[in-house]
């Protein structure tokens, strides 16, 4: 526990000193960089040991603030968040040192390395927080810090709006999150996180957990919540949206899962609310994210997606857990936590990549690129392992714990009552559409950008990263393997951490999952045991033969271009056409009006569905309502001095009645 | 783990392209005519791996890779799915997802090959085909969970054997699966796999640009995955008298594939193909007779 | 006999789930004639032990009216009024599909909150059966524009009341059933001449244009 508080005091001094040195570049972000790397590195020691050991620390002092001290606990749960945190943020200081060098002559890169750093400690504060009060503060300082590390392109109008967006929609989140944490106060008479434990009557648990379900939701960004993600994602640059999408959202899911905690067993409908959310914000995520023409656009649309899968699974172990089924539960569980961290990794890997990709050819829309993977190689090799895995195919870790969740929603549907079990069946629909989506939408993604021959001269000029930029893809692209194929292993530390959660460790429902998964392992081996061989195989039976090259074959038009290409719009058409319902696509056509060659256009624009739904009609309703409070603020001061006379007297009163 | 089970995956090895003619063939004596031989899928693969290849310059080692990627992945699930009841070399609970996911595998690849050589064509075809497998991959999981419910089993070389066809759930999976089927084998009416014109087919036109090996591969790995899936059918039609000797079930199971390869012929012969709208509609319809399964099973 | 209702329970369930899912008048026409037949026969197989005049007579009336004379009837309606394709509908096939599994859901639990025919009825799959007919006419009656798809609706809507009867064929009294029937032969004969007028009037049949009448 003292080891994470020296890595954490190394990373805000070393932010300090890059405040200091705010104008120099250069050595600002140096010491940013490397005090990051250094703490992540001295922190991870502790995390892991915890992880490994399932042991709990704490550091409790007294503090003023009343009900309840200066509470630090670093519990299995914590820690199992932290990993991905620390692992996820050192390799972006690697990534940023120099992809934020570009900006040396243009900002005061101090002053973003220090808001980093910042971000990274209020990040790990909030898991390790054991008191209301340190809580919301680390809670609200992330919030900041993420939002000056978004507004970093401040001359933008699109940035400085995303960052407004994404700071009111932070603001509403915490203010769920307050009478919440009243109401558990209140009951337990103190604002330490122990007191809080179950006390509750049903009325109040219910009310408490949709509280927690708005306010951290709006963190994780499920839907209809997200609509701030997919704004600002973007809108930061890449270390940072890495860093946000990765593991900043995911506090949202901590804050649930914690609050879980305090509520003790879950009524069934906690369950099935937490899975229609989930499938809902994974379908949804998708279905925009292959609308999208911008890459971290989609990149942070896929981010809901994802975090709908993490609620199917939470939901899924919710459901079991009231139907006392202990295999639903602790695999429910457990395939959202292993979620957590597949995502952090291959979320932070794709962002990175997109960084590397706008860093080379200074252009993320979709369809000015293409070709890429010959100019960048390594950035096209990670970023294809990052789409294998997120798209959940074997061998890689986003199948393993999409595997675990679907255990758990087979084994519900095989032996739960009936309702539960069509909820399952609910889950399996979502997770499979979910999937066969995200591939659609990958193979989108990468097919376009990297493939086929460069759309713009942007793409034809791209060059490849720095091994800085791409050396923390290839660690990410690794650990991606590296969990697809030793699922089997990796889930054996669950136990401890669904321990905090569920009360019981479910060791023996573990290791069973265990059991399945090292039969995936065998066929992954498998797998790349026949990938050799085939491709043994064919350049053997290439060796003695004429390869000759030759242009693609055109069907018999005599002059491709490259303008000629299947485009990403094209490619996502049919289905944005199928799923036009929810997605509400605009398209703007203009036909070339005789038979000779003339003048087209075609556009498509898609507008969030939250956004356009709920969000723009209250914020209007809120926006007319105080238009004419207007009234009220005369600008004279004596009519303010009435306000608080009148004020004060109506109190007055109040209090002799 | 028997001897058995991995001279089933031989067979499976031997015998996947026969299927391809046999449906060729009845569709053959359909429309009247000779038809092509029998074994015409057996010399197109050995052609082209005689071969050397021509590759377009615009592709990368992608390209290259995809057919290779195809062809490890649906080996991978061969040895997944039973054979007449006998377990498959690499059963175990949970074996299904795996199933599905490395023909996702199977499927990724393919169409990044197809986005790599920069054709329209190809690019309309892999947009399509990640459409309809999208939405067929729902029927697939919900159809086998129902069998897994009715069974209490999740390892498809148990499950299989254990479900009875001749209960009314069984028969919706089985013809849930059937349309889940013909849609991954890219068979009429979800595509022309003989057409002429690019513009209209969905699998084939993926494939255009390969030549040589990479192409016998791609030709090999359609045919097992036509056999793998057709088992999974087979499977649940036919029982397997347990504990019976080794020949029994297997032949039981493969006379089942060139049954339904007959049948698959018979559809092709008498159906049209699908206009591209209304192929959605199939799959929801596939994946509702999969999903009214499990609700009659939950009785 | 149970395994035997239970398989046209099925294909009573199969039938309302294509008709939600199918475009073409046609087809439909002629699984709605399925569907009565169908419904004619269940008629006698529930009661085969104790066949008496009066169920002989419900049974055959339904199959050859609904089997025979329904079909005849809109099939002319089409013909005279020439729309064969498909019209466009207001909720989409695929959504309707989707609906119509709802639909089943609900009629499950509702069938298991209305014990009402436990007695006598031979398996529990007939009351979620009637009740999904049920839904799936009034869906097709409010989902779709076309005036002939709201008269097939009618019928189904039928369908479902008369397999509840089924089930209670005790309790329902005789002339409840037929009057049942016949409001259906009077709505469809009603339909089938307002067809051809709107038909005549105004070159179309889109029901939901109809409010142009108002003035």
């Amino acid at each position: 526990m003292s080891l994470v508080l020296i890595a954490l005091a190394i990373i805000i001094i070393g932010g300090l000193l890059a405040l200091a040195v705010c104008k120099n570049g250069s050595l600002s972000t140096l010491l940013g960089a490397a005090s990051t790397v250094v703490g992540c590195i001295i922190a991870l020691i502790p995390v892991l040991q915890t992880i490994y050991y399932g042991d709990t620390t704490i550091i409790r002092l007294a503090w003023n603030m009343p009900y309840g001290s200066f509470f630090l606990k670093l519990d299995p749960l914590s820690a199992f968040f932290l990993l991905p945190i620390f692992v996820l943020s050192g390799l972006a200081a690697i990534y940023g040192r120099e992809y934020m060098m570009a900006y040396r002559d243009k900002k005061w890169l101090g002053l973003s390395w220090f808001f980093f750093n910042l971000l990274l400690v209020s990040m790990a504060f909030v898991c390790l927080a054991h008191n209301t009060v340190l809580f919301l503060i680390s809670w609200e300082v992330m919030a900041l810090s993420s939002f000056f590390l978004v507004a970093f392109e401040y001359e933008k109008e699109a940035v400085r709006k995303a960052s407004w967006i994404y700071m009111v929609a932070s603001y509403l989140g915490t203010a769920f999150l307050l009478p919440m944490f009243l109401i558990f106060g209140s009951e337990a008479g103190s604002l330490d996180f122990d007191g809080f434990v179950q006390g509750l009557s049903s009325g109040e648990a219910n009310i408490c957990f949709i509280l927690a379900l708005v306010g951290f939701g709006t963190k994780a960004g499920i839907m209809p919540f997200h609509v701030w993600l997919p704004v600002a994602h973007p809108a930061a640059p890449s270390p940072v949206s890495a860093i946000m999408s990765g593991v900043m959202i995911k506090t949202g899911i901590y804050g649930l899962v914690r609050t879980l905690t305090f509520l003790g067993m879950p009524p069934l409908w906690w369950g099935y609310l937490l899975l229609a959310i989930g499938i809902i914000s994974g379908v949804l995520g998708v279905l925009f994210a292959l609308a999208q023409h911008d890459l971290k656009r989609l990149l942070a649309y896929h981010s809901v997606e994802n975090i709908g899968i993490i609620l199917i699974g939470l939901g899924v172990g919710m459901i079991g857990w009231s139907s006392g089924m202990p295999i639903v539960a602790a695999l429910g569980f457990a395939g959202a936590l292993l979620h957590v961290i597949n995502h952090a990794l291959f979320k932070g890997l794709l962002f990175l990549g997109a960084g590397s990709v706008f860093h080379g050819a200074h252009n993320l829309e979709l369809d000015h690129l293409g070709g890429l993977i010959k100019k960048m190689p390594s950035t096209g090799l990670f970023f294809l392992i990052g789409s294998v895995a997120i798209s959940g195919l074997p061998p890689l870790n986003g199948f393993v714990s999409e595997f675990v969740i679907y255990i758990a929603s087979f084994s519900g549907a095989m032996s739960l009552n009936p309702s539960s079990s069509l909820s399952m069946i609910g889950a399996i629909a979502g997770l499979a559409l979910i999937g066969g989506l995200a591939a659609a939408c990958f193979t989108k993604a990468f097919g376009i950008v990297f493939l086929g021959e460069p759309r713009s001269k942007d793409a034809e000029n791209a060059r490849e990263s720095s091994p800085w930029m791409t050396l923390p893809m290839m660690i990410l692209a690794v650990a991606c393997i590296f969990i697809g194929l030793l699922g089997a292993a990796v889930i054996q530390v669950i136990p401890p951490v669904i321990g905090v959660v569920l009360g019981n460790p479910y060791t023996g429902e573990i290791r069973i999952a265990s059991n399945y998964l090292f039969s995936v392992t065998a066929g992954s081996a498998v797998f790349i045991i026949f990938l050799m061989a085939i491709s043994g195989l064919r350049s053997f039976l290439l060796s003695r033969r004429s390869v000759g090259s030759s242009g693609t074959w055109d069907c018999g038009y005599a002059a491709p271009d490259a303008r000629m290409q299947y485009t990403a719009s094209s490619f996502a058409q049919p289905i944005i056409d199928l799923f036009q319902f929810f997605l509400r696509t605009k398209k703007n056509i203009t036909m070339p009006d005789s038979y000779f060659l003339g003048a087209a256009r075609f556009e498509t624009h898609t507008t969030d569905i939250g956004r356009k739904g709920i969000y723009n009609p209250i914020f209007k309703a809120i926006g007319s309502f105080f238009g004419r409070m207007k009234v009220v603020q005369e600008g004279r001061i004596h009519i303010y001095v009435l306000y608080v006379v009148v004020t004060l007297l109506i109190l007055l009163f109040w209090n002799m009645r | 783990m028997q001897i058995t089970s991995f001279i089933n995956i031989i067979l499976g090895l031997l015998l996947a392209p026969l299927l391809l003619g046999i449906i060729n063939k009845t569709k053959a004596s359909f429309a009247g005519r000779t038809g092509q031989p029998l074994l015409q899928a057996y010399y197109d693969i050995i052609k082209q791996l005689q071969k050397g290849a021509v590759y377009s310059k615009t592709t990368s080692w992608i390209f290259r890779a995809g057919p290779v990627v195809g062809l490890s992945a649906v080996l991978v699930a061969l040895a997944i799915v039973p054979v007449g009841g006998i377990a498959a070399p690499l059963a175990f609970s949970g074996d299904l997802l795996l199933l599905a996911y490395l023909l996702g595998v199977m499927r990724f690849f393919t169409v990044l090959a197809a986005l790599d050589t920069g054709s329209s064509f190809e690019g309309m075809g892999a947009s399509r085909e990640v459409l309809f497998s999208a939405i067929a991959e729902p029927a697939f999981l919900i159809g086998l969970a129902a069998i897994a419910r009715e069974t209490g089993i999740m390892s498809l070389s148990h499950m299989l054997p254990a479900a009875h066809f001749f209960s009314p759930e069984v028969v919706l999976v089985v013809a849930s699966l059937l349309v889940v089927f013909l849609c991954e084998n890219a068979r009429i009416p979800f595509d022309d796999p003989n057409t002429h014109l690019e513009l209209t087919m969905i699998h084939e036109v993926m494939v255009l640009d390969h030549s040589g090996p990479d192409f016998a591969f791609i030709l090999y790995s359609s045919a097992l995955k036509l056999w793998v899936l057709g088992l999974v059918i087979v499977g649940l039609i036919f029982p397997s008298p347990a504990g019976s000797f080794w020949p029994a079930p297997v032949s039981t199971a493969i006379c089942g594939l060139i049954l339904l390869a007959i049948i698959v012929g018979i559809i092709e012969s008498l159906m049209a193909r699908l206009r591209l709208l209304r192929i959605p509609q199939l799959l929801v319809a596939a994946g509702s007779l999969s999903a009214f399964a499990f609700i009659l099973i939950l009785r | 006999m149970d395994s035997t209702i239970e398989i046209m329970m099925i294909l009573l369930l199969l039938s309302d789930m294509a008709l939600l899912g199918l475009s073409r008048l046609r087809t439909c026409i002629s699984i709605v004639s399925f569907q009565g037949m169908l419904l004619g026969l269940l008629a006698l197989v529930t009661q085969l032990g104790s066949l008496t005049p009066r169920l002989i007579m419900i049974a055959a009336a339904s199959f050859i009216i609904k089997g025979f004379v329904f079909p005849i009837l809109l099939r002319r309606g089409i013909r005279e009024a020439g729309t064969q394709h498909e019209i466009e509908p207001f909720v989409g096939y695929i959504t309707s599909v989707i609906a119509g599994l709802a639909m089943l859901g609900v009629s499950l639990w509702l069938g298991t909150k209305l014990p009402l025919f436990a007695a006598g009825s031979g398996t529990s799959l007939i009351v979620p059966a009637a009740l999904t007919t049920l839904f799936t006419g009034l869906f097709l009656i409010i989902a779709r524009k076309n005036a002939l798809n709201q008269c097939l609706g009618y019928i189904i809507m039928e369908n479902g009341i008369y397999t509840f009867g089924i089930v209670s064929v005790v309790e329902i009294p005789l002339l409840v059933e037929l009057g049942i029937l016949l409001d259906v032969f009077v709505a469809v004969f009603v339909m089938g001449i307002a067809i051809y007028h709107i038909n005549r009037e105004f070159d179309h049949l889109d029901s939901d244009r109809l409010n142009v009448l108002k003035g």
